[in-house]
């Protein structure tokens, strides 16, 4: 049971980190679609921002964590190039978009999954923050207001979204070419 | 409910700025393809490469447009609804610019 520090920090930036991030949003989800003043009372409706609030701030810090962690500790470890142009025949396990780009069944991983994941993932974060902020300015406000509530639930969409698809595209590449 | 009066002009100003920022990711992946010159120019550190300024460029234009929009619209009530369009509007168009065969469209 021995994880180099590499795998854990890749386990921690994608599983850990991921994980956390999907809980907050399956729980701010269900809180932001409920808060409205018909559904609940004003001591539910107080009761449900508080909890709005852990959520979606601790969404936003997972964000933020995963996409530092992965952008400054992860990917320069992905992307590191390899001490010889020629990389036929030689072991590129240490160099995971190398060996990706080695292959032209692998290459995609790189060109499409990777190249969309290291943008798009950065989404998160600020709108997640953008979202936590909102519910953090308006409190109970916000189920009197539906068009902002929509705009902030939509916003919370996006923001997973985006996570996704780096998290999904990360955990496919990690699968075909592992940070060791 | 005491928040429930505060003015909606806060809200424009967050979801504004925000759209600003994602569609800044866009518009700086797309333009590094466009342009090979900026690829460098955005290599705030060598290890991550460019990716570190296509993150850092739009994430401090975020915060400043958020604190510059802030002031000027917090303290008022504005038209929701149209600065939310012009919201998504930029949210699309950055992740129309940050999908790969988009921006690779532009690659030199």
């Amino acid at each position: 049971m021995q994880l180099s520090a590499r795998e854990l920090w890749t386990v921690l930036h994608g599983l850990v980190f991921g994980s956390l991030f999907l809980l907050a949003f399956a729980g701010g989800l269900a809180g932001l679609y409920s808060l409205r003043p018909e559904w609940v009372t004003v001591e539910g409706l107080r009761e449900r921002v508080r909890r709005l609030l852990a959520g979606t701030w601790l969404m936003a810090l997972v964000a933020w964590v995963t996409v530092i962690s992965g952008t400054y500790i992860v990917y320069p470890w992905y992307r590191a190039t390899p001490p010889t142009p020629e990389t036929a025949g030689v072991d590129l396990s240490a160099y995971p978009r190398a060996l990706l780009l080695s292959r032209p069944e692998t290459a995609l991983w790189h060109r499409f999954g990777m190249e969309w994941k290291e943008h798009i993932g950065w989404f998160a974060p600020i709108l997640a923050t953008t979202v936590a902020y909102l519910v953090a300015y308006y409190r109970e406000g916000l189920a009197a207001s539906g068009s902002l509530r929509r705009t902030v639930l939509g916003l919370f969409v996006v923001a997973f979204g985006a996570a996704a698809v780096a998290g999904v595209f990360g955990a496919f590449i990690n699968k075909v070419a592992p940070i060791r | 409910m005491t928040s429930k009066a505060r003015p909606n002009g806060a809200a424009a100003a967050a979801v504004l700025s925000a759209a600003i920022g994602v569609f800044l990711i866009g518009l700086l992946t797309t333009l590094a393809e466009l342009l090979p010159g900026l690829k460098g120019g955005l290599t705030f550190w060598a290890p991550a490469g460019p990716l570190s300024g296509k993150t850092a460029v739009p994430v401090g234009i975020w915060l400043v447009a958020w604190v510059g929009l802030h002031r000027a619209l917090a303290a008022s009530d504005v038209n929701l609804a149209r600065y939310t369009r012009w919201a998504w509007v930029l949210i699309v168009l950055g992740l129309v610019l940050t999908f790969p065969p988009v921006f690779e469209a532009f690659a030199r």
